[in-house]
């Protein structure tokens, strides 16, 4: 056991964890915010995305002790009452199903925007196949993300056209 | 589901909390229901007070709040949105006027599965009936209020109003008053024209919780005092447990205790070591630690190649015979061309992204659970019945579900939570892990369909045979007899009704294989296998006839216009009649299951000797639905769900032992793979079909069908690598 302060959506949190637990049971069952879900323990389904310094990192397999001096944005600090461009897609595409994989893909494709704010579909297929989805909202994902690129795009003051 | 009935005697309900709440003959909310209005979602599976009333769906307080009582979980199918809309159209109200409230498997609210896509079908009436009286019983209470006639009032948006000053009263001003009359035992339906939710894309409730992480599902459940287990079982599945040595585990810090665990299955019960700590990850270190020694001789030899070899032996046995029409025998005698072939679709995991867990408590004769269910109702009688206790005296919160797909109708995780928490006598929370969820099954048993067809001179069929062979649900799940029984669930979408081609004659048998291998219901059950063989081997004939398979299709559907007309809509949508350019092709298949029609169109493309799946255009006839963009997502989930099943990997046993134990290596289908899809719903006023499954059947034969087309290679086999094609 040992102590670690994490830095979660801007707050620091004192854990007492084994240093080898990884970040994912420690946001969930020791800070309590379960939005960040455990699909694999592998790395594999992309359920656990989180934000480290705004990189998307699989929770599940990253040791508590590698991330202490890190920026921690989990699902529930992606932004205040879900208005994240991508939110808003996702709500206007109506992409959830069962919603458990969602948080890890709106965490990676929030990403994915940072890094891309035109991302093509090909981008797209590289940032966002790391996460599994067996509902199937595929379709939608796509066509949300390219919505949300869309409105924050319209949001950039330069791209604006319309007279005063 | 029951028809509704109305016990007027029983009208009057006070709550505690406010003495203000009224139930319209159904029951009232509990105390601290309160806080459902201010985050519905957070209490999806908050309490619901027992044994007040029957049918109790709609709660009206003096306040103005409504609470519907959604009785089928949602695992993701729309169920939370569309089930509660029938009640709320008639009670011409709006859901974001409402609270939605998972019902808790209390019987009074009949059947509440979420299964065989059954919940928008079966509660099509009885619960618009519901809506119904409960709204004629506000119009009454309010035209005696104004001493008017009824028919000078109507309801709207929670309100009654008078037609000619345009007065109104809301529903909670009314709802005492309404509370003594009598119900109607026939209200008045809406017609169709008249409908403000049913038919309607509009936006689900149980979204916007679902994009910034507040949805609860069993995972996120925690009480106090709850102690996490996570249970080591053989990996030889039943393998017996006969020495544990725990020491190192009970070493690992947090590890509380460690204890043979019971995994009571339909068909076998089994011992796994479970270790309980103050952590999950705890819980995981320390099973990790447990060295055990298994007695596997008994199950060292289950192997699904074993099992396959014997279904092809099986195949050459006369079937049970389920239908025939005409003679197939005299059929193929006088066909000038004979075909025969067999197709095979293996076992399957269903892997909802949200792997099997519950949280369990038991107290004495008591035992509270929280977990994600895809039938509360018959979880309480399994429950009770395996703690022997009266099942009242079980509570279950059913949470959302992160998916489910027939595995969350299961309850051996559930039962094994129940058997933990009363050995510590404490609250515990279970949670499998991937590769629990991988290998431990229960499964979709592996099928074999045998097929025999033969076609006139002209090309016409004169005979088609379907022999489905492969281990029976009914039969492991259900203890049904099976002995001379052609199991129905297996016949389900291919029979002459389901599958309605003119063949001159047909026959449909099923030979019955064993397994040890637990199995269960998996996303649209045996239509997953059975339509492959069948839309499949209705392929192989329109090409040994030399007919386009639209069109060898369409003249056998004369008399299914219903199916007819899906074809042809099909046919409009793809642009069928145009040649696709060289180097792609195109594939279809058309299966009615679950009371709905779907066909597929896929397109395959080889580029530089690389085979993709392009696109898919589907058309789905499921008559009258909830919310059409509901049906496309259901759709869009079958045919990917489809595809996986199709390309990526099935379940394989070798010595006793699943070979894929994550998604590594049981892989399912990503972003990149996903083809584009264009999906239309025939508009029509038929009674309702299913939508959760009927897209999935015809994915893999249409697929396999234009891979053929393309590449002149018939897959007769599940699952194929498009780089191996």
């Amino acid at each position: 056991m040992a102590n670690f302060t994490l830095t979660i959506n801007g707050e620091q949190h004192q854990v007492d964890v084994d240093p080898q637990m990884p970040l994912l049971w420690v946001i969930r069952d020791f800070v309590g915010l379960t939005g960040t879900k455990f699909g694999c323990g592998i790395a594999q389904c992309g359920a656990c995305t989180v934000h480290l310094d705004g990189n998307a990192t699989r929770s599940c397999v990253l040791p508590v002790s590698a991330v202490a001096d890190k920026q921690i944005t989990t699902i529930e600090g992606l932004s205040t009452e879900k208005s994240h461009p991508l939110q808003k897609a996702w709500i206007e595409h109506q992409v959830p199903q069962c919603g458990y994989c969602q948080s890890g893909q709106l965490m990676s494709a929030a990403a994915l925007l940072k890094q891309k704010p035109k991302p093509t579909d090909a981008d797209i297929d590289t940032a966002m196949q790391g996460n599994i989805c067996r509902c199937g909202t595929y379709v939608r994902i796509r066509k949300a993300i390219h919505s949300a690129a869309n409105l924050m795009s319209d949001a950039t003051p330069t791209n604006k056209t319309g007279k005063p | 589901m029951t028809e509704q009935t109305i016990d007027r005697r029983k009208f009057l309900k006070l709550t505690g909390f406010s003495g203000a709440a009224l139930t319209l003959g159904f029951y009232f909310p509990a105390q601290g229901k309160a806080k459902l209005a201010e985050a519905p979602l957070y209490n999806f599976y908050a309490d619901i007070p027992s044994g007040v009333e029957l049918n109790a769906f709609i709660i009206i307080e003096k306040t103005g709040r409504i609470t519907l009582i959604n009785p089928r979980p949602d695992m993701g199918q729309g169920s939370f949105q569309a089930v509660p809309s029938l009640l709320a159209e008639e009670l011409e109200v709006n859901l974001d006027q409402v609270n939605i409230v998972q019902s808790d498997g209390n019987k009074k609210f009949g059947s509440q599965l979420s299964g065989g896509s059954s919940s928008v079908r079966t509660s099509w009436l009885p619960l618009r009936k519901a809506g119904a009286a409960a709204r004629e019983m506000l119009v009454r209470a309010a035209a005696n209020r104004w001493k008017v006639a009824e028919a000078d009032c109507y309801a709207n948006q929670g309100k009654v109003f008078e037609k000619k000053s345009g007065k109104s009263l809301g529903y909670g001003e009314l709802v005492e008053e309404a509370s003594k009359l009598e119900a109607p035992k026939d209200p008045k339906l809406k017609l169709p024209k008249d409908y403000k939710l049913l038919g309607k894309a509009l936006p689900r409730q149980d979204i916007p919780a679902k994009v910034d992480g507040k949805t609860i599902f069993g995972l996120d459940v925690k009480l106090p005092g709850m102690l996490y287990a996570s249970i080591e079982r053989s990996p030889v599945i039943h393998g017996k447990v006969l020495k544990v040595d725990d020491t190192k585990a009970k070493q690992v810090k947090g590890v509380k205790q460690v204890l043979l665990s019971e995994r009571p299955m339909p068909h076998k019960t089994t011992h796994g070591v479970a270790v309980i700590a103050d952590s999950y990850y705890a819980a995981l270190q320390g099973r990790k630690a447990l060295t055990i020694t298994w007695d596997n001789s008994e199950f060292d030899k289950i192997s699904t190649e074993a099992y396959f070899t014997n279904l092809r032996e099986l195949a050459k046995t006369e079937g049970v015979l389920f239908k025939e029409k005409g003679k197939v025998e005299d059929g193929l005698n006088a066909a000038v061309k004979k075909l025969e072939a067999q197709y095979e679709t293996p076992f399957m995991a269903h892997a909802p992204m949200e792997p099997e867990n519950a949280v369990a408590s038991v107290k004495g004769d008591t035992c509270e659970i929280w977990a994600p269910v895809q039938a509360p109702d018959w979880a309480v009688d399994q429950v009770a019945k395996y703690l022997n206790i009266k099942p009242e005296n079980v509570k279950i919160h059913v949470t959302f579900l992160g998916g489910g797909f027939g595995r969350k109708a299961y309850y051996d995780y559930l039962l094994e939570a129940v058997n933990l928490s009363k050995q510590i006598q404490a609250p515990v929370k279970l949670l499998w892990t991937r590769e629990d969820d991988t290998a431990q099954g229960p499964f979709r048993p592996g099928m074999l369909s045998a097929m025999r067809g033969g076609l006139d001179k002209e090309g016409k069929v004169v005979a088609f045979e379907h022999k489905a062979v492969g281990a029976s649900i009914q039969q492991q799940v259900f203890k049904a007899p099976m002995a001379g029984k052609a199991d129905e669930w297996v016949m389900e979408c291919i029979g002459p009704e389901e599958s309605p081609y003119a063949f001159a004659s047909a026959k449909y048998s099923y030979v019955l294989a064993e397994t040890e291998i637990p199995i269960v219901w998996w996303r649209s059950v045996y239509c997953s296998t059975s339509a492959f063989g069948q839309e499949c081997f209705v392929d192989e004939l329109a090409h040994a006839a030399g007919k386009d398979p639209m069109d060898f299709r369409l003249a056998m559907f004369a008399n299914a216009p219903r199916f007819k007309n899906v074809l042809q809509l099909l046919a409009e949508k793809t642009d069928y009649k145009t040649k696709l350019p060289a180097g792609k092709a195109r594939g279809i298949a058309i299966v009615k299951s679950f009371g709905s029609i779907c066909a597929h169109a896929v397109t395959v493309t080889k580029q530089n000797g690389k085979l993709t799946i392009e696109k898919v255009v589907s058309v789905i006839d499921c008559g009258q639905h909830v919310n059409p963009d509901n049906v496309k997502a259901q759709t869009e989930g079958n045919i990917v769900m489809g595809l996986t099943a199709a390309i990526k990997d099935g379940i394989t046993f070798e010595n006793g032992q699943a070979k894929q134990s994550n998604f590594n290596t049981y892989r399912v289908l990503r972003i990149h793979e996903m083809p584009a899809v264009d999906i239309h719903i025939v508009q029509n006023t038929e009674e309702p079909g299913g939508v959760g499954e009927p897209g999935l059947p015809p994915i893999a034969p249409a697929l396999a069908n234009a891979v053929f087309n393309l590449t002149g290679k018939r897959i007769r086999k599940l699952p194929f690598n498009l780089d191996e094609v």
